[in-house]
């Protein structure tokens, strides 16, 4: 598994429930970042060369090698636009969710 | 030290496929969080990270929230480079092999608050690599003026009026004043070009000592710039020659980039909401500060 996959956050129910120290394991995911967008990264696919300059500069590490095509994880993905604005093939367009 | 030449190299495509830095909380676009993701990738899984008061551990620990995918803890601000020393230390007492330590603090915390346990560490050559992603002011508490803040910045602590410039220091001379403890390494990047940052960690993490990188990083939401721009400001930075790249390695500088032209400083700084305000003498004030260094620099360091 190549990154932390979102889990589900139990709500505590009783005062035991609550934490005391360390509680959580190192990729604890409960809430997803997809809200924040206003607008989605789309890849043209017949345009894109594979260059991995996107994979290389997205802040927070959406776009995943897929037997040699880029995938993003629309979970995590905050619309910045920085994959669209350095790909050299202008193969990303970010599109209005 | 390793010799250069039998490190392997990492780029985009032999780079792990994992993530070590990952659904953080950090704004759109943010620099800071491509150093710290980068780093992490060429550092690896065995990888016990410190991180001071700032922006990413702001992002990084929100409850319940766990974005850092390996090993890695709060510090006290003035303390990372001593808890990281204390870790490294921790480390090898319990026979660990095959790891490294790593801070990432942002520029307050290491040329202002951090500055003497960073001093310290570099003293007593723990083995540890420091980061400093750059941003040029406090941005995590709300933009507030650092030791690295450039002149003319308009910050919530120096606002530009009619008294004032914004900001009326010069950054700054940190690479410099850390590669005079005579450190193993130490090196500056931006994050505008990233293969040349990798490399550098890389380097780094193969040093058995303390190192120091000073990694350049943009701040949309600090600088006014719209998000998508975050990579290509930080390498407009360079190409104006407001920021360098060199390293520092047996005693010896190196400048990695000396462009024979530089491109225009005003359509640098005339992007960034932070530096609107600017008048022609401010921005003639900051190309003679430029002009001043490189000539400097090239004459000792080529």
């Amino acid at each position: 598994m190549s990154r932390p996959k979102h889990t589900e956050y139990q709500i505590p129910q009783h005062i035991n429930d609550y934490p005391t120290g360390p509680q959580y394991d190192a990729g604890f995911l409960p809430e997803k970042n997809a809200g924040w967008r206003t607008f989605k990264p789309v890849v043209n696919h017949d345009e894109c060369i594979y260059c991995l300059r996107c994979y290389l500069l997205c802040p927070d590490g959406t776009i995943m090698k897929d037997n040699g095509k880029i995938k993003i994880d629309m979970d995590y993905c905050k619309g910045c636009g920085v994959c669209a604005h350095e790909c050299p093939k202008d193969a990303i367009a970010m599109e209005k969710e | 030290m390793t010799k250069v030449l039998d490190i392997p190299k990492v780029n985009a495509k032999n780079m792990t496929e994992k993530e070590f830095f990952y659904g953080h909380k950090a704004c759109a676009g943010c620099g800071g969080s491509i150093a710290v993701r980068l780093a992490l990738k060429v550092l690896g899984e065995r990888t016990y990270s410190a991180l001071p008061a700032g922006c990413m551990s702001a992002v990084g620990f929100i409850y319940p929230q766990m974005a850092f995918n390996s090993n890695a803890i709060i510090t006290t601000f003035p303390g990372s480079a001593s808890m990281a020393a204390g870790i490294a230390a921790g480390a090898k007492a319990l026979g660990q092999e095959d790891f490294k330590t790593v801070v990432f603090a942002g520029d307050g915390g290491t040329a202002d608050i951090g500055f003497q346990a960073l001093s310290g560490m570099i003293d007593r050559n723990d083995d540890v690599l420091y980061i400093c992603y750059d941003n040029e002011a406090y941005m995590n508490t709300g933009i507030q003026k650092s030791g690295l803040t450039p002149y003319g910045t308009k910050t919530t602590t120096t606002p530009a009026g009619q008294n004032i410039p914004g900001t009326v220091t010069h950054k700054k001379n940190l690479f410099e004043i850390i590669a005079a403890h005579d450190i193993q390494y130490a090196a500056t990047a931006s994050i505008g070009y990233p293969q040349d940052f990798l490399n550098k960690v890389n380097k780094a993490k193969h040093v058995k000592g303390a190192s120091f990188i000073h990694v350049y990083a943009s701040c949309p939401t600090g600088w006014g710039t719209p998000t998508e721009t975050s990579v290509e400001i930080a390498k407009d930075a360079v190409d104006c020659g407001l920021i360098f790249l060199a390293e520092y390695e047996d005693g010896e500088y190196k400048l990695n980039r000396n462009p024979k032209e530089f491109r225009s400083v005003e359509d640098y700084l005339k992007k960034q909401g932070r530096f609107k305000h600017m008048s022609d003498a401010d921005i003639q004030c900051v190309i003679e500060n430029r002009d001043k260094k490189w000539e400097r620099m090239r004459k000792n360091w080529l």
